[in-house]
């Protein structure tokens, strides 16, 4: 654990030399919000928590499937990791540590998400619910960052890139994120429950509001965490670094 | 990919005289697709040793290593690293390695990178009195990515010695680097194996083995060619390289191997001098007569295509 904390804070030292990488990270779910959240939920601060809650698990999408996705597989993709592939360690070190640099990086990127929510939204949220949001997120992201594991340890940076750019919007758009709850489009509502990120959001709907989850969505959302995890370490196993035909 | 190339081994493996077996492969087989790397090779390094594999690209000396320390796995056979699969992180506490492309973590600083590594291990060098031994303690605060060729791979090794390993395994340590570093290095290496460490090195100086090593491997094509001491192989490999500049020359005797680079006629022969006689008495018109030493390398491989 202790070495997984010391590669943890290597990873971070890393992401903070270059600044502009968390910036963008951080980006595009407050822009999410700015645009449109805001205009949307003037008067309605039930529609505002909701919506921002939905934002904040697009946000852990964004921050688990890029960061991990590219950043996994851009490190695969430098002579640096064969290299720590020969130290004493196995991938319970490296997935800790992954995992704990891409949790601390999530939550830099939710910090925009929720101080624009409450100070330009009427969304609301008891000091214990906001606790409780707090581990929501935690077990929420959860399918994305094995998702983004698992892409980072499969492909190549190029390849990962589009993987992730070409999934996470329809993911999002699938789940019913980018809609009211409850007022999806009919196909929309029929897909969702199957869509990981859908018992995510309900998951946060639950804990930030009035919201009856749907025990298809939470099923799914176990089993696709589960199955990512596995092909994450499956995919780890089966790495030997970069390879070239 | 023909076992016939086995012809000039001499000795498959070091004999048993009681040293602990540090590493081994038996049997090691690694395909890359349709390509073969490693053919059956049987190869064990003992406690003490300072081993130097020499070859030419694509002889197979890095997937060795490689598969020695776990970064890739065999497609046939097996190999065991301080007695375990070298795939388990504890099996892995008693080595360092540099590979061939030199690896630095790039936004960390050179200081950082040896504590980094120095984590892994339960009693690390000084990571200060470490800096100075390589030459690097000027760069202990800048950027990884920001050294010169020269100085990455000198924090290479420097990472490969900090967890006080038992043996260390270097592909080509000492690519790239100028005269100075290279002797730096070496006195390295010399005083960590007189304290009882074990080397496993890949070279393609001959001059590095002969400076550095006991015990020679050659390999060519996947397959040890030769497992010897440094003057065994040395005599076994005695090969000349006599090369003219000529329009066509008779059948000569004693030519191992002829080819023609340009202009230039090379022939790789035992007796340069019995050669060049037969030379000159057929009368033949040539200029630019050259003798020259074969390296190790040239050495097997012409014997080895031969």
């Amino acid at each position: 654990m202790n070495l997984a904390l010391t590669h943890t804070r290597y990873q971070l030292l890393q992401l903070f030399r270059i600044p502009v990488a968390i910036l963008g990270a951080a980006f595009f779910p407050a822009a999410s919000l700015v645009f449109f959240v805001v205009p949307n939920t003037r008067d309605n601060p039930t529609g505002a928590t909701l919506a921002t809650a939905s934002m904040v698990v697009f946000a852990t999408m964004i921050s688990n499937l890029f960061g991990h996705g590219t950043g996994v597989s851009d490190d695969r993709a430098q002579p640096w990791d064969p290299y720590t592939r020969t130290l004493p360690m196995g991938p319970a070190v490296q997935f800790t540590s992954r995992i704990l640099t891409g949790v601390t990086m999530m939550m830099l990127s939710l910090i925009p998400v929720v101080i624009i929510a409450a100070l330009f939204t009427p969304a609301t949220i008891a000091p214990l619910d906001f606790v409780l949001a707090i581990f929501a997120v935690l077990i929420t992201s959860l399918p994305f960052t094995m998702m983004g594991l698992s892409i980072g340890y499969l492909m190549s940076t190029k390849a990962a890139l589009a993987v992730v750019q070409l999934i996470f919007l329809p993911m999002a758009f699938a789940a019913g994120l980018l809609s009211t709850p409850g007022e999806e489009p009919g196909f929309i509502q029929t897909i969702a429950p199957f869509v990981p990120a859908r018992g995510a959001v309900e998951l946060m709907w639950a804990t930030v509001g009035d919201f009856d989850v749907n025990p298809v969505a939470i099923v799914s959302f176990v089993v696709w965490t589960l199955f990512f995890g596995a092909l994450a370490v499956f995919a780890y196993r089966r790495d030997e670094g970069r390879r070239f035909r | 990919m023909t076992s016939n190339q086995t012809a000039v081994q001499t000795r498959p493996e070091t004999p048993d005289d009681g040293r602990e077996v540090i590493a081994r492969a038996i049997g090691l087989t690694r395909r890359y697709g349709d390509t073969v790397a490693l053919n059956e090779v049987d190869f064990t390094v003992r406690e003490g040793e300072l081993i130097g594999l020499l070859g030419p690209n694509g002889a197979g000396k890095s997937t060795l290593l490689n598969t020695l320390v776990g970064l890739r796995k065999p497609s046939a056979g097996r190999v065991e690293l301080f007695g375990g699969d070298p795939a388990v992180p504890a099996n892995r506490l008693r080595l360092g390695m540099t590979l061939q492309e030199t690896g630095v973590p790039a936004t960390l600083k050179v200081a950082e990178a040896v504590d980094l590594v120095a984590a892994h291990y339960p009693d690390p060098e000084n990571r200060d009195e470490l800096l100075v031994r390589l030459g690097l303690e000027e760069f202990a605060k800048r950027q990884c990515g920001g050294l010169s060729g020269g100085q990455k791979r000198r924090l290479a090794l420097a990472l490969a010695f900090v967890g006080k390993p038992r043996l260390v395994v270097l592909d080509e340590p000492t690519t790239g680097l100028d005269v100075e570093s290279r002797r730096l290095l070496w006195d390295h290496i010399r005083n960590f194996h007189s304290q009882g460490g074990t080397v496993l090195l890949t070279t393609h100086y001959l001059e590095e083995v002969e400076a550095l090593a006991q015990r020679v491997v050659v390999m060519g094509n996947g397959e040890v060619l030769a497992d010897d001491t440094v003057e065994a192989v040395r005599g076994l490999a005695h090969v000349q390289r006599v090369s003219m500049v000529a329009e066509k020359l008779p059948e000569l005797p004693g030519v191992i191997s002829e080819e023609r680079i340009d202009k230039r006629i090379h022939l790789m022969t035992h007796d340069a001098d019995q050669l060049i006689r037969s030379l000159v008495r057929s009368d033949v018109a040539f200029s630019g007569l050259e003798v020259q030493q074969a390296t190790l390398e040239e050495a097997f491989l012409t014997i080895s295509r031969s």
